[in-house]
């Protein structure tokens, strides 16, 4: 006596975005703290020391957050004009900002008022940074040149005038106090060696150059402009190692996840994009409401902070990671010693004899309704909110099931308005999906079929089947429409594909067919 | 029917079990069946065949016990005999024989000293027989007398009433009683149509086993239940309705307490006599129940199957067992095939399933659910079936098509792919693939690739494309393993394409595009060459093997058999014949093509490259042959006749139209097999056991084997049950093979004249030989005081004889 089997319920293949362990992983984020700030957002640094406070450089003003603060803990404000490139130092004790004045100002972290006033600039300076050696400081201005200044006397130590436009980005070298990257609205990348008075190396970006990263061995550069991200290999001179053009509005700003597996770029086309730095594939995509000018990750990935020029400040804390909560959970639920001894403890020994227990079939509802043959139960019970609304396959399977028993008809006969409109609303949302539609075709025309007669009696019934004419009206069309697009893409494929001339079999030639024209086409969407 | 002298066609298993009802014998361990022109004896316990009652000559109609012996039964064949068998030993006893009528069809009931054989010449009559009592084998039976004519020729149709008092026979629409002693019979008349258009013709009719109650069932479902029948006017009636169709069978338990019923539902319902209202079901049993029966102690039912099953159900509660035979329905969809790895035959079978039988065994191995949904019993109803089945070359692979047509334009398919799981020993469903293509698949094939993974497939349909399935690994890390996706898609001028065939290195696919055959490369898709013999469609296609691979074959509708060259492209030979199956055999260049010709199928074997036929056979079978099979043998053989030689490496199965599986033997064969059927009686004394061998050669080096040595194989061979104890033996068991030793040296001893001790070790000798004698008489049936009572005295002095024995024959020993 076999057993009863149940409906089978066909896994359809997901739609859309693939699930990877990436897309788990950028995903496990919270909703994003959106802080609106004085003017567009253009830069972000955290700061390298706990607790890992971040400077946001907007307008005139340049705040500091907490990692878990939405207020911030303190700002400078004495700007003359828009702030930019607030920078803190590798100690974490100085941060450097420069200004549209063109005058380069660096403030204690603890204090108000700027320790140091760096002038010598005749444009706006957009790029500071402290050198390795935290004494000096980098400086890249809208004059064309970049210089560095020694932070205790204040002194200009060096001008570099290589640029011919803008020096929008720079990075200093981590590992070598003398060496930094410069990168121009003039196509070109520029490394300085402060040893000597010339550029070492120049590369060519072929597009202005926004913005800058070296990787933490620094045999990588990074650059970014127009629509391209660039890896260079330094230690080989500067060759080009991948061109990556996934964005398609400029690109404003990188970043490196912390543990330096992963590389995020953010554009004016409000998306960050997230490479695997191995194989330089875009791996996830985060959507942004406004054009993205800066960004920057919290060490450990915990949070990502981004800012837009609707001077929106959008932070995304990471989830507390779930080893932790289960972990918690289990400890809550051990059971007490003596039901632990009594039910679960007893380990059967080597030679004892087990003696199975029958197990018991679980069956879903509509399967037990099935499995008695009732069978308008079963499409009740299958036709439940839950189900209709979060798994439809299952509605559409127990359908299929009272189709292929025949006895649909009977399940869908007999209904009064209440129950006829669930079934019309349910087919309303169902019918159009290319996955359901063979089998709810043949549901809907019964369903005509058996309450034709008391159309014009209920306004609800009669309302939805309008609903349901129009529906399939635009769906007609739709089909139409990509139909025709259908035929012009063959015509294309037949015009690219290169003819074939076959080799004229000995007796084929009294066949009287033309020879030579396979419509072969190349790998079909999948079905399955 | 034989040609050559030394290859037969020969019936190969897989008869029919549900033909006739089943009888259980009296103590519940045997079931008997008529399995075409054998009648079988199966164990109840372990589903297995203990042997086949082999004799009659045409096929056996009737099985029954014989109500005076419950160790014997009867049997009736078309062949004109009743037969009747100890078929617990298998003996046949006496055969009955009638020459008076040309039976063509008949069963037999048997009362007392009557036989009743429903035989026909043109007419059904129910015929008593009464057998002489004479001590010959064969009997004539003269003594005929007709009891009632016209009857239906369905056995289930007529009962014998209680204790033999009458018996009860449904026509149609009529019911007759027909009373032995008062020699008279009443007729009772149903209407023709009820109102609700039920139909009231009888199906199946049984007797209560102690009252005066009949009950019959219905084409509609009905089960009535007559009584007081004995009167013309005053007859009554009640009726049952729990069956939604036609009642096939009915059954009242021994007791008379429950009336089973069956049908095509499935379902065994078990109503209580007298409570009607009471019943208990055992449902989802198989296929339709055909028959049930009932053991006479009433512990077991058993119900057959339309799908050639039997069910042995204990007390209508659980199925202890399962007797399933070769499932071949009214229809095989799938090809014949061979799974690699068991050499299991696989077909479709059951609704919805592939069985796999072994040939080797005559035995079903399992039956793989592909379908897996419930299956509705319910007439009429389209049913999701296996239509197409493959398997790849080292079957780790399975494809399988099913559809399920409903109405003209709405086709449902399935491809489904089984991967083969080597812990769980059986396929385990990988991919599913619905509406693989828009319409009917035509041909499914996977390449032949000797080693490695198969990791193509390809289709073909009526929606004029054909596809090629991909298995690809997972796109995604988190997904469980590979699956298949479609890689390709080709057609060819809209043409419908009909069979495809992969060459024996897989290096090209040939795909038959009605009268085009297309060949492509799988490792581009590119189109190499077409080739085509107008007019005709191409049917049939293959590629020949080893050295003939350089060919390809196609068989096309205009009757032809074309062979092309694919060196150079052009056409090698062709010669009209009607080609309805080719097939090449796997381990040779051979090919086989079965032909049609003026209504029946001939057979030629032959290899592409030579002209002359291997082997022909004209006139195998009436009607066309569409499935056949070769299949490798397990030993090659050596044969170096001629006729014979294609023989070697595989045998060759078909499917006639009648849907019996043949086979082709040689004379070597069939010798070696009744050689080793003669040697198997010879040897049968004596079991080769380790233990004999040890005790056979101690038995060589004894020149006179006498005394103790020849009780020896007497214990041994004895049945252990009629033995006594075995601690009771074991003493003397060791003693008889100490004494075998020292025979010789006892003699010697004697030589020298000794001591008394000697002389009572001869003594303690006899009476050993007397007491293992003992058991031999014994099966008679006086085992309860097997163990003879040795007096004090003669245990004591056997104690003594240990003792003293004991250390001088070790010496001896050593």
């Amino acid at each position: 006596m076999a057993s009863y089997k149940p409906t089978n319920i066909p896994v359809y293949p997901k739609l859309g975005e693939k699930v990877t362990e990436e897309t788990l992983y950028w995903k496990n984020y919270k909703t994003p703290i959106q802080i609106k700030e004085f003017g567009a957002v253009s830069n972000i640094h955290f700061s390298p020391v706990t607790p890992y406070n971040f400077a946001v450089t907007a307008f005139t003003r340049i705040h500091l957050y907490g990692l878990l603060s939405q207020e911030p803990v303190k700002t400078f404000t004495r700007f003359k004009d828009t702030a930019y490139c607030g920078r803190f130092r590798s100690d974490g004790q100085l941060l450097v900002a420069g200004c549209e004045d063109s005058v380069v100002r660096l403030f204690d972290v603890s204090g108000k008022v700027a320790l140091r006033m760096f002038k010598g600039h005749t444009k706006a300076v957009h790029v500071t940074d402290f050198t390795s050696d935290r004494y000096q400081i980098l400086t890249g201005s809208d004059d064309y040149t970049c210089c560095l200044w020694d932070i205790p006397n204040s002194a200009q130590l060096n001008t570099y005038q290589e640029h011919t436009d803008y020096i929008r980005c720079g990075v200093t070298s981590q590992l070598n106090r003398d060496l930094f990257v410069t990168g121009s609205y003039d196509h070109s990348l520029k490394v300085f060696d402060a040893r000597v008075d010339k550029s070492v190396m120049t590369i060519n970006h072929g597009h202005p150059v926004e913005s800058l990263l070296l990787y933490p061995s620094e045999g990588l550069l990074v650059s970014a402009g127009g629509r391209y991200v660039r890896v260079w290999d330094l230690l080989k001179g500067g060759q080009p190692l991948v061109s990556l053009k996934n964005h398609h509005k400029t690109v404003t700003c990188l970043a490196l996840s912390s543990n330096g597996q992963r590389l995020l770029s953010g554009s004016l086309d409000r998306h960050v994009k997230v490479y695997n730095t191995t194989s330089y594939k875009v791996v996830h995509n985060f959507d942004y409401p406004a054009a993205i000018l800066s960004l920057a990750l919290a060490p450990e990935d915990e949070s990502i902070v981004v800012g837009m020029t609707n001077s929106i400040l959008s932070i995304k804390h990471r989830k507390p990671s779930e080893e932790a909560k289960e972990t918690a959970g289990h400890q809550r639920r051990r059971p007490s010693y003596r039901v632990y001894a009594h039910r679960k403890s007893y380990v059967p020994k080597q030679d004892d004899y087990l003696v199975s227990k029958p197990v018991r079939q679980h069956l879903a509802k509509y399967d037990k309704q099935l499995k008695k043959f009732n069978v308008s139960k079963a499409l009740d019970t299958a036709l439940e909110t839950w189900i209709r609304g979060r798994k439809p396959e299952i509605t559409v399977a127990v359908i299929r099931e009272l189709d292929r028993r025949g006895t649909l008809k009977n399940a869908l006969a007999g209904r009064d308005e209440q129950e006829l409109s669930r079934l019309l609303s349910f087919l309303i949302a169902n019918l159009v999906d290319a996955r359901f539609a063979p089998v709810l075709i043949t549901a809907a025309e019964m369903i005509l079929d058996i309450y034709q007669s008391i159309i014009g009696q209920s306004p609800v019934v009669d309302k939805q089947l309008l609903h349901l004419q129009s529906l399939l009206e635009r769906e007609l069309d739709y089909q139409k429409d990509l139909l025709e697009v259908l035929g012009m893409l063959d015509t294309m494929f037949a015009s690219s594909l290169p003819k074939i001339e076959l080799p004229c079999s000995g007796i084929s030639t009294s066949n009287g067919l033309p020879q030579g024209q396979s419509t072969a086409s190349r790998p079909q969407v999948q079905v399955n | 029917m034989v040609e050559h002298g030394d290859v037969r066609v020969v019936h190969k298993g897989g008869s029919k079990i549900n033909f006739r009802e089943p009888a259980l014998s009296t103590d519940s361990r045997f079931l008997l069946c008529a399995s075409g022109e054998s009648v079988k004896v199966f164990s109840t316990a372990t589903e297995e065949c203990l042997h086949a009652l082999q004799g009659h000559t045409d096929l056996i109609t009737g099985v029954l016990l014989r109500p005076s012996n419950h160790l014997q039964a009867y049997s009736c064949s078309l062949d004109g005999t009743v037969r009747l068998w100890d078929f617990t030993d298998g003996i046949l006893i006496r055969w009955a024989k009638s020459n008076r009528v040309n039976i063509w069809c008949c069963f037999i009931y048997v009362w007392t000293v009557h036989l009743h054989v429903c035989a026909c010449t043109e007419l059904f009559q129910l015929v008593a027989v009464h057998l002489p009592q004479c001590g010959e084998q064969l009997v004539e039976a003269k003594e005929l007398s007709a009891v009632l004519s016209n009857i239906s020729s369905n056995p289930a149709a007529s009962a014998f009433g209680r204790e033999g008092q009458y018996i009860v026979s449904a026509k149609p629409l009529q019911l007759e009683v027909y009373f032995f002693k008062k020699h008279k019979s009443y007729s009772f008349f149903l209407k023709k149509d009820n109102q609700k258009g039920g139909k009231n013709t009888f199906t199946c009719i049984t007797c209560h086993p102690t009252e005066d109650c009949i009950a019959s069932g219905h084409e509609d479902g009905k089960i009535r239940l007559w009584r007081n029948f004995n009167h013309r006017k005053e007859y009554t009636y009640s009726t049952l309705h729990w069956h939604h169709s036609a009642v096939s069978s009915l059954r009242f338990t021994p007791e008379g307490t429950n009336l089973l019923s069956g049908g095509v539902e499935s379902v065994l319902v078990q109503w209580r006599y007298n409570q009607e209202s009471q019943r208990d079901f055992l449902p989802r049993l198989g296929g339709a129940i055909t028959h049930i029966s009932v053991s006479p102690d009433g512990a077991l039912f058993c119900t057959s199957h339309s799908d050639n099953k039997i069910t042995i159900i204990q007390s209508c509660v659980k199925v202890s067992a399962v007797i399933q035979g070769l499932v071949k329905g009214d229809r095989i969809r799938t090809d014949l095939m061979i799974e690699p790895r068991s050499k299991a035959l696989v077909l479709n079978g059951k609704p919805g399933h592939l069985q796999f039988y072994s040939l080797q065994r005559d035995k079903l191995l399992y039956n793989l659910d592909i379908v897996q949904q419930e299956y509705i019993h319910e007439s009429g109803l389209e049913q999701f079936e296996v239509v197409m089945a493959a398997f790849d070359a080292s079957g780790s692979w399975l494809a399988t098509v099913e559809e399920r047509k409903q109405k003209a334009p709405e086709l449902e398919l399935n491809l489904k792919l089984w991967a083969f799981d080597d812990q769980k020993q059986s396929f385990v469903l990988n991919t599913t693939i619905s509406a693989p293509h828009e319409g009917r698949i035509t041909a499914l094939c996977f390449p032949h690739v000797s080693d490695g993974q198969t990791t193509m497939l390809v289709s073909t349909s009526r929606d004029g494309h054909f596809k090629a399935w991909q298995l690809a690994a997972p796109a995604h890390t988190e997904d469980e393993g590979p699956s298949w996706s479609c890689d390709f898609l080709g057609a060819y001028h809209s043409l419908v394409p009909e069979c495809c065939c992969f060459s024996a290195d897989s290096s090209l696919l040939a795909v038959g595009f009605q009268e085009v055959v297309t060949v492509w490369t799988p490792a581009s898709w590119e189109l190499l060459t077409t080739l085509s013999q107008p007019p005709g469609a191409v049917r049939d296609l293959c590629f020949g093997r080893l050295s003939c691979s350089k060919y390809l074959l196609g068989a096309t509708t205009s009757r032809l058999l074309c062979c092309w060259n694919l060196l150079t492209c052009s056409l090698e030979w062709v010669t009209s014949m009607d080609v309805s199956l080719l097939l090449a055999d796997p381990l040779s260049e051979n090919m086989a093509a079965f032909c049609f010709e003026a209504g029946s199928t001939d057979l030629f074997v032959f290899k592409p490259g030579e002209p002359r036929p291997l082997f022909s056979h004209k006139a195998l079978c009436s009607g066309r042959v569409t499935h056949a099979v070769f299949v490798p043998r397990e030993v090659m053989l050596e044969s170096c006749d001629e006729a014979s030689q294609w023989l070697n490496c595989s045998h060759l199965y078909f499917l006639t139209q009648s849907m019996d599986l043949l086979t082709f033997i040689t004379k070597a064969e069939e010798d070696k097999l009744t050689a080793s059927s003669k040697q198997l009686v010879v040897s049968d004394d004596v079991a080769m056991t380790p233990f004999h061998l040890l005790l056979g050669k101690h038995r060589d080096q004894l020149e006179n084997p006498q005394g103790s040595n020849v009780s020896l194989p007497q214990l041994l061979q004895m049945p252990a049950h009629v033995l006594p104890s075995a601690s009771f033996l074991c003493s003397m068991f060791v003693q008889s093979l100490l004494i075998s030793v020292n025979k010789p040296s006892e003699q010697n001893k004697e030589k020298e004249e000794e001591m008394e001790s000697e002389k009572e070790e001869e003594d303690s000798d006899g009476e050993m030989e007397s007491r293992i004698s003992r058991p031999e008489h014994m099966p008679s049936g006086e085992s309860g005081c097997a163990a003879p009572a040795l007096t004090k005295e003669e245990v004591r002095e056997l104690r003594r004889l240990k003792k003293l024995d004991h250390s001088w024959m070790k010496g001896l020993l050593d």
